[in-house]
C-alpha cells in the first residue's frame, strides 16, 4: 500500500467534505435569514415603488421610513405594542411569584402529602392547552373579563413545567445552607429571598426570558378573549392589519409593522443568546 | 514490534492569539524494544497522553518521525498502523453487547484482511478468554463492573492482534483493590500475547511494579528511560529522584569540601568528588540508619508506627523541607537524648545533584 | 410542626388555585360539555346527554378536511424536519469556524413571532395581479409554471404550509440535536478511528445509536406539535381557514368555539377530545417503539 498517497487522498476527501458542509450550512442560513431580509427590504420600499415592481428587486436605492410612520398612524400599532408589553410583564411577574412559592414549598418544606401533590402537578403537564381552553373561554366570559387585561393574564400565570424546573434547581442547594440559616435564626421567607433565589438566579432569568418570549408570541388565547381593538396584542394586531388595516395591498406598511413587532425579541435574543439557547435546550431535554 | 521515536515534537497553537505555542512533546528520541511492557510516567499534564496519541496516530507530530520496526509510520492514519488503544474511561459503546464491542474492530476490516464470520467470532471469543470475560459476552457494558469493562476494552484492543498495544491511564478509574489485581492482569496478558505494550500513568508505584522499562517525562521533556530499579537507584536528575518513591526522597543543602560531604555542619560521608560550594543532597527514607554516634544529627519530632516499619519524623536546619522522613525497621528505636536522633547514611541511597541544574553529580563513597 | 404545614399550603395556595380553576376544572368540564347535546351557550341549557356531539363532529366535512390536512402536515413535516435538522447538526458539529454564528442564525426563527414571519412567507409565495411573487419568479426562471400558492390548488397550499412549518420547527430540533451530538464523548470517535471505521459506519453504528433517545424525543414532540398546528396556518392563509380549505383540527376547535361559526362549545369539546385521543395513541405507539430500540 502506498501510504503517502493514501494519506494525501484522505486529506483531500476531508477538504471536500468541509466545503460541502459549509455550503450546506450557508444555504440553510440563507433560507433562515432571507425572510428577515425581505421584510426589512419591503418595509423601506415606498408603496408606489413596491406595487410597480413586477419583478421584485433585491435592494432599493430610495429607502423610505414612510411605511413606519403609516404603521403607527393608520393602525394603532403603538397600542398593540404597549398592550403586549403590559401583558408580557404582568403575566411574567405574577407567574414568577406563584411558581417561586410553589417550588419553594415543594423543594424545601416538609409537609404531609407533598409528594402526592407534586405528582398530581406533574401529571397536569401532559394536558394539552387545547383541551382546557374551551372551558377557560367560557369561564372568563362568564366572569365578564372579556376584553380586560385580567382576562388575558389570569389563565397563563401558572406553569407546572417552570415549577418543576425551579424546584429541581432549589433542591440542588445543599441542605447545610438551610440548616446554617436556621441556626442563625433566619426566617424561611428571608432564606428564600436572600439565599435560594440569588443562588438560582440563572434558572430564574432563563424562565423569565422564556416566559416573555411565550407571551410576546401568544396568539390563540388573546384572539379568543379580545375583540376590542383596544386590547389587541401584537399577534392579533398583525392579523387584524392583514385582514382589515391599510387596505389589503399596502404590503410595505404591513412589513413595517412586522419589523416593529419582531425587533424586540430579536434584540432580546441577541443579548441573552447563550442563556436562551441553554434554557430552551434544558427545557427541551427535561420536559 | 520495536517502536522508535526520532526527535518527535508536538506543538499546539496557543489558545490566546499572542501567546506562544504550547509544546506538549519536546524532541523525544527513544527506542522501545520488542515485546516489552513500558510505563510512560509523569505528573498530570506533562504530555504523556499526547505522546500516546502520536504513537497511535490520532495526532500528527509537528516534527520528527515514528517507526514501528523498520517501517516509518509517521504519516500513516491510525487504522493502518496496527495499534490497539485502551481509553482511560474505556470508551465501550454502550448500545452494543460485550461481544459486539469486541467484534466491532474486526467488522471494520476490508478486503482480504476481513476474516470470515466464524473466524471473527472465534477471534473475539479467544480475546475474551484471554482477558477472562468469556462468560459475559451477552451483557451490556452498563451491566459490568469497572474492572470487567477494563477487560472488555483490552479485549477489543487485542482482537485485531495489534503490533503495539497502548493503554491510557488504564487503572485510574478503578478502586484501590481492583487496581492491584488489574495491574497484575495487564502484566499477565502482556506476557501471554508478547505484544509490545505502552501504558501511561501518573502513579509511579503502578509504573514501577509491572513495567520492564519506565520512561519518566515532565513538561513534554523526556527525563529518563530505563529499568524501574535502575531509574530508582540512579535517578538522572532531581525531578526523577523526587517523582519516584514514597515517601518522597529527603532533600538537603550540602557541600563537598576536601572529600567530605557536609549537610549543614554535619560531615556525613567521605566521597571522591571534587569540591563544590553548593549541592542538593537527596537521601531516600530507607537510606537512614539509626546510630547513636551517627554523623547526621536531627531533632526528633515523632515516631509513626506503621507495623512493619517505623517512620521517624525529624527536622534538620539544612533540610529543604519542613520535616525529614526516614523509614527504619520496627525493632529499632531512637536512643540517646530524648529529642535528638542521629543517623548514619547508606551511600547508595544518597544522591547528589547540582544545586542549579538539578543534574546528577556522580560520586563514590570512600 | 403544625404551623409549618399550614405555611406550606399557604405557599402552594396560588398555584393550586390557578391550576384548579384553569386546568383541573376545565379538564373535567370538557368531558361534560362533550356529552351534553344541544348545549346553548346563551341560555346555558342542553336537552340531553349522549354521543351526538362526537357523531356530529365526525360527520362534519370541515372536520374531516381538518383531520386530513393535519395528518398530511404531520406525516410530511416530522420526518423532513427531523432529517434535515440531523443533517444540519452533523454539519454544525464538524466545523469550528463560524459555528457560533451559524448556531445563532439557525435559532432565530424560534424567537420570532410566527404570525409576523408567516406574513413574509405569504408575500413570497403569493401571486397577485401586480406581481407573481418571488417564488413564482424563481420557478419561472427555472422553466416552471407559476402557481398561486396561497389561493391556488390544494397541493400548492399544503406545500407552503409544510415549508413554513419546517422553517418554524427547525431551530428547536437543531439545538437539541447539536447538543446531543456534542455530548457523545470524543473517545468513541477516537476508538473508531483507531479501528479504521469508515465515516458512514461511524454514523450508523456509533453516532446514531448514541443520540437515538434524543431523536425519538424529537419525533414524539414533533408529532405532538404538528398535530396541534394552528397559528402557522393562520399566519399564511388568514383566520378563515375553513374557507381556504386549510383548517387544522385545533383550528376547527377554535372555530367551533368562537368567531363567525362559533358558539358551539360542545362540538369544540368533542373535537378537542378526539384530537387528544389521536395524539395520545400516537405518542404511546412512539414511546413503545423508542423503548424497544434505545435500551442500553
Amino acid at each position: 500500500m502506498d501510504y503517502e498517497k493514501e494519506s494525501l487522498r484522505a486529506k483531500r476527501r476531508g477538504r471536500v467534505r468541509r466545503v460541502i458542509t459549509y455550503v450546506l450550512l450557508s444555504i440553510w442560513a440563507l433560507i433562515v435569514l432571507f425572510p428577515f431580509y425581505w421584510m426589512l427590504l419591503t418595509s423601506v420600499k415606498s408603496y408606489s415603488a413596491y406595487n410597480a415592481e413586477y419583478i421584485p428587486s433585491f435592494f432599493t436605492l430610495s429607502p423610505t421610513l414612510q411605511n413606519y410612520v403609516d404603521a403607527f398612524t393608520t393602525v394603532n400599532l403603538a397600542r398593540y405594542f404597549a398592550n403586549t408589553v403590559i401583558f408580557a410583564l404582568a403575566t411574567t411577574a405574577i407567574m414568577m411569584v406563584v411558581i417561586i412559592f410553589a417550588a419553594y414549598a415543594f423543594a424545601r418544606l416538609d409537609f404531609p402529602g407533598r409528594d402526592l401533590v407534586f405528582g398530581l402537578f406533574l401529571s397536569l403537564m401532559m394536558i394539552p392547552a387545547e383541551l382546557v381552553v374551551i372551558t377557560n373561554f367560557v369561564t372568563i366570559t362568564n366572569w365578564g373579563m372579556r376584553n380586560t387585561f385580567w382576562g388575558l393574564i389570569l389563565p397563563s400565570v401558572t406553569s407546572v413545567f417552570y415549577i418543576y424546573l425551579l424546584k429541581e434547581n432549589f433542591e440542588q442547594i445543599p441542605e447545610e445552607l438551610y440548616k446554617a440559616a436556621k441556626v442563625d435564626g433566619t426566617s424561611d421567607l428571608k432564606y428564600l429571598f436572600k439565599v435560594m433565589l440569588p443562588i438560582s438566579q440563572p434558572t430564574v432569568v432563563t424562565i423569565v426570558i422564556l416566559k416573555v418570549i411565550e407571551c410576546w408570541n401568544s396568539y390563540v388565547w388573546p384572539r379568543l378573549i379580545t375583540d376590542d381593538e383596544a386590547y389587541f396584542l401584537v399577534s392579533n394586531g398583525i392579523q387584524e392589519i392583514r385582514e382589515n388595516g391599510f387596505g389589503r395591498e399596502n404590503i410595505p406598511a404591513m412589513m413595517a409593522a412586522v419589523v416593529v413587532i419582531s425587533v424586540p425579541l430579536i434584540v432580546l435574543f441577541l443579548i441573552f443568546r447563550k442563556k436562551i439557547m441553554a434554557g430552551v435546550s434544558r427545557g427541551g431535554t427535561k420536559g | 514490534m520495536k517502536v522508535v521515536l526520532d526527535h518527535l515534537t508536538k506543538r499546539f497553537p496557543s489558545r490566546s492569539k499572542k501567546g506562544e505555542d504550547v509544546i506538549a512533546v519536546n524532541d523525544f528520541t527513544f527506542e522501545i524494544p520488542d515485546g516489552q511492557l513500558i510505563g510512560l510516567l509523569g505528573p498530570s499534564g506533562c504530555g504523556k497522553s499526547t505522546t500516546l496519541n502520536l504513537i497511535c496516530g490520532l495526532e500528527a507530530p509537528t516534527e520528527g518521525r515514528i517507526f514501528f520496526g523498520e517501517e516509518d509510520v509517521t504519516h500513516l492514519p491510525p487504522e493502518n498502523r496496527g495499534v490497539g488503544l485502551v481509553f482511560q474511561n474505556y470508551a465501550l459503546y454502550p448500545h452494543m453487547t460485550v461481544l459486539q464491542n469486541i467484534l466491532f474492530p474486526l467488522q471494520n476490516l476490508k478486503g482480504e484482511a476481513r476474516p470470515s464470520k466464524e473466524d471473527m467470532l472465534r477471534r473475539a471469543e479467544e480475546a475474551a478468554r484471554l482477558v477472562q470475560i468469556d462468560m459475559l459476552l451477552d451483557r451490556k457494558p452498563s451491566e459490568l463492573s469497572g474492572g470487567q469493562q477494563q477487560r472488555v476494552a483490552i479485549a477489543r484492543a487485542l482482537v485485531k492482534t495489534p503490533r503495539v498495544l497502548l493503554l491510557d491511564e488504564p487503572l485510574s478509574n478503578l478502586d484501590a483493590r481492583l487496581r492491584l489485581q488489574t495491574r497484575e492482569e495487564i502484566r499477565r496478558i502482556q506476557r501471554e500475547t508478547g505484544v509490545t505494550t505502552i501504558f501511561v500513568t501518573h502513579d509511579q508505584e503502578e509504573a514501577m511494579s509491572i513495567s520492564d522499562l519506565i520512561i519518566v517525562m515532565k513538561d513534554g521533556v523526556l527525563h529518563q528511560i530505563g529499568k524501574p530499579q535502575t531509574v530508582y537507584d540512579e535517578p538522572c536528575n532531581l525531578f526523577v529522584a523526587t517523582f519516584l518513591g514514597t515517601p518522597q526522597i529527603n532533600l538537603f543543602e550540602g557541600r563537598v569540601e576536601k572529600g567530605t560531604l557536609y549537610i549543614g555542619r554535619d560531615a556525613v560521608l567521605q566521597v571522591d568528588c571534587p569540591d563544590r560550594e553548593k549541592l542538593t543532597v537527596g537521601i531516600r527514607p530507607e537510606g537512614f540508619v539509626l546510630q547513636e554516634d551517627g554523623p547526621l544529627c536531627c531533632t526528633l519530632q515523632a515516631v509513626e508506627v506503621m507495623g512493619r516499619d517505623h517512620s521517624v519524623v525529624s527536622t534538620h536546619p539544612a533540610a529543604r523541607s519542613a520535616v525529614i522522613r526516614s523509614i527504619i525497621p520496627s525493632e529499632e528505636t531512637p536512643q540517646g537524648k530524648p529529642d535528638t536522633v542521629r543517623f548514619r547514611l547508606k551511600p547508595f541511597k544518597t544522591h547528589l545533584f547540582d544545586a542549579e541544574t538539578g543534574a546528577r553529580v556522580p560520586f563514590t563513597a570512600v | 410542626m403544625q404551623k409549618k404545614n399550614w405555611k406550606a399550603w399557604l405557599y402552594l395556595l396560588p398555584a393550586i388555585a390557578f391550576l384548579g380553576v384553569f386546568m383541573v376544572y376545565p379538564l373535567i368540564d370538557v368531558f361534560v360539555y362533550s356529552f351534553e347535546e344541544g348545549y346553548n351557550s346563551a341560555s346555558q341549557t342542553f336537552w340531553g346527554t349522549g354521543l351526538y356531539n362526537y357523531s356530529y363532529v365526525l360527520h362534519d366535512p370541515y372536520f374531516l378536511q381538518a383531520v386530513k390536512n393535519t395528518f398530511i402536515l404531520v406525516i410530511i413535516t416530522v420526518p423532513v424536519s427531523t432529517g434535515l435538522a440531523l443533517l444540519i447538526s452533523l454539519g454544525l458539529n464538524s466545523i469550528r469556524r463560524l459555528r457560533d454564528f451559524f448556531q445563532t442564525v439557525f435559532f432565530l426563527p424560534y424567537v420570532t413571532n410566527t404570525l409576523a414571519v408567516g406574513m413574509v412567507f405569504m408575500i413570497l409565495f403569493k401571486k397577485t395581479p401586480y406581481s407573481d411573487g418571488l417564488i413564482n419568479l424563481l420557478i419561472q426562471f427555472f422553466g416552471g409554471r407559476p402557481v398561486d400558492f396561497i389561493d391556488g390548488p390544494y397541493w400548492a397550499k399544503i406545500l407552503v404550509m409544510c415549508i413554513y412549518t419546517v422553517w418554524v420547527v427547525m431551530p428547536f430540533k437543531i439545538l437539541i440535536l447539536t447538543s446531543a451530538l456534542a455530548s457523545v464523548p470524543q473517545d468513541y470517535y477516537n476508538a473508531a478511528r483507531v479501528d479504521g471505521t469508515p465515516p458512514l459506519r461511524i454514523f450508523t453504528r456509533i453516532t446514531l445509536p448514541m443520540i437515538a433517545p434524543m431523536v425519538f424525543y424529537l419525533v414524539i414532540t414533533g408529532f405532538i406539535g404538528a398535530f396541534k398546528a394552528y397559528s402557522d396556518e393562520v399566519a399564511i392563509f388568514g383566520t378563515n381557514l375553513n374557507a381556504a380549505g386549510m383548517n387544522t383540527i385545533v383550528g376547527y376547535v377554535y372555530d367551533m368555539l368562537y368567531g363567525d361559526s362559533g358558539g358551539y362549545p360542545s362540538y369544540a369539546s368533542a373535537a378537542a377530545l378526539i384530537l387528544f385521543a389521536i395524539v395520545l395513541t400516537i405518542t404511546v405507539i412512539n414511546l413503545m417503539i423508542s423503548c424497544k430500540s434505545t435500551q442500553f
